[in-house]
């Protein structure tokens, strides 16, 4: 019996030219190849993808669920970011 | 710290009934985390022990057209066990883990997969029945509450209607091939029908975690609503094909604009779920045996990579040096 399990991996997956690579999932591989070649098997049997990218997971840090608030709510009062917040005078064309 | 606890729980059961989801790193209560790892765990056995079946007839499929659907069926069934068993682990489950406990005989899987696959009728009535079941039971789990198992459920129930259509197919080839084919497509829906009905659980009153299940949305309909379902969606399926449908009390019922059908044997459901199926002991060897086989490979695979990572780093010295 295997003591430890392979390294938890990332996968992100471009699905077409000209779009982001998305996160689609994880899994389990010895290295970096291992992981896009498994990429491959798991996330992509039906055309899904074009490119893909592995990051092994413990690399990724994330801001924490518990300062959402503190950490996104300033963004919420600043109206005057969007352009719907600025009137535009109905002879006005083109802006 | 008894009230703040009580706080936090209804503010979760309060996002939940907003039909949000719950993601990883949410608070969530120890109850929901265990039942997900139980329920995901479970689930991504159930599609790992199901490629056995199948993959019984890999070799002995009748055509080349045959044996690639198959084959591909079996690998999706793959994917959709590493999709699962990925959610679970992102609630804090260790692979190795699962696996020890499938391997153990500690966790469940589907009892459906300890039946034997006798004839190539079975890969039909299995694609179509069996797989017809798993869809009606996946699709609602794509609105699960738990966001990673929601969305691992959305890829599965995206592959899974090939399966269904493929098992479909050969059970329309058989029926309106000789009347020996014929007859064993009536055969092995004879075997799958009552063990079919069973994959949904049991009775809603034996079923006592139903209610929790519903309240949390990992669960979005009861096991006989399903199962209900089920029937009223399978039987024109099996009249098309010009089979019947093993249920002497099987009857169209106007009133509940449903079927009525027979009882199910539970004593042959229980019986099966301890392990005294048909098949149990295979189904458990089989795995036991690919995963201690596989040992050497995963070792191998790590002391490469070890390895390689070793060499990159003094050749890194060496270029600075
Ligand atoms: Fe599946
Ligand atoms: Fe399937």
């Amino acid at each position: 019996m295997t003591q430890h399990e392979w390294p938890l991996w990332e996968v992100f997956i471009r699905s077409k030219q000209g779009l982001d690579h998305k996160h689609v999932g994880s899994l389990h591989a010895a290295d970096a190849a291992m992981a896009i070649q498994n990429a491959r098997d798991v996330y992509t049997r039906r055309m899904e993808g074009i490119s893909i990218w592995v990051v092994e997971s413990k690399h990724v840090h994330a801001s924490n669920p518990d300062d959402a608030a503190a950490f996104f709510d300033p963004a919420n009062d600043k109206v005057y970011r969007h352009p719907t917040f600025y009137e535009v005078p109905d002879s006005i064309k083109h802006m | 710290m008894e009230t703040l606890e009580l706080t936090q729980e209804e503010q979760f059961q309060a996002r939940i009934d907003a039909d949000m989801r719950i993601e990883p790193k949410d608070w969530m209560p120890d109850a929901y985390r265990k039942t997900l790892i139980r329920q995901i765990s479970q689930h991504a056995h159930s599609e790992l022990v199901g490629m056995l079946p199948e993959g019984n007839w890999i070799t002995r499929a009748p055509s080349l057209k045959r044996k690639s659907i198959l084959l591909s069926k079996v690998q999706d069934e793959a994917g959709h066990g590493l999709y699962l068993y990925s959610a679970a682990e992102t609630l804090g489950a260790s692979r190795d883990q699962m696996l020890a406990d499938l391997h153990s005989g500690k966790a469940k899987y589907s009892s459906i997969f300890n039946y034997p696959t006798l004839s190539w009728a079975d890969m039909g009535t299995v694609g179509w029945l069996v797989d017809g079941a798993a869809i009606l039971n996946q699709v609602p789990l794509c609105r699960t509450s738990y966001g990673p198992y929601a969305r691992a459920m959305v890829r599965v129930c995206k592959e899974e209607s090939f399966h269904q259509r493929q098992g479909f197919e050969i059970m329309q080839t058989l029926c309106e091939g000789a009347p020996e084919q014929k007859a064993m497509a009536q055969e092995a829906l004879n075997r799958w029908w009552w063990p079919t009905l069973m994959m949904f659980g049991p009775k809603d009153a034996d079923s006592p975690n139903t209610e929790q299940s519903m309240k949390w949305r990992i669960k979005r309909f009861t096991n006989d609503e399903l199962r209900q379902k089920f029937v009223d969606m399978m039987v024109p399926q099996a009249e098309f094909l010009g089979l019947t449908v093993p249920d002497p009390n099987l009857k169209w019922n106007e009133a509940k604009n449903g079927y009525d059908f027979g009882e199910v044997d539970w004593e042959e459901f229980w019986n099966v779920v301890k392990g005294n199926g048909m098949c149990n002991k295979d189904r458990l060897g089989a795995r036991v045996k690919a995963h201690e086989e596989g040992a050497w490979v995963r070792e191998a695979a790590l002391a490469h990579a070890a390895k390689r990572k070793q060499r990159a780093e003094q050749e890194a010295v060496q270029q600075v040096a």
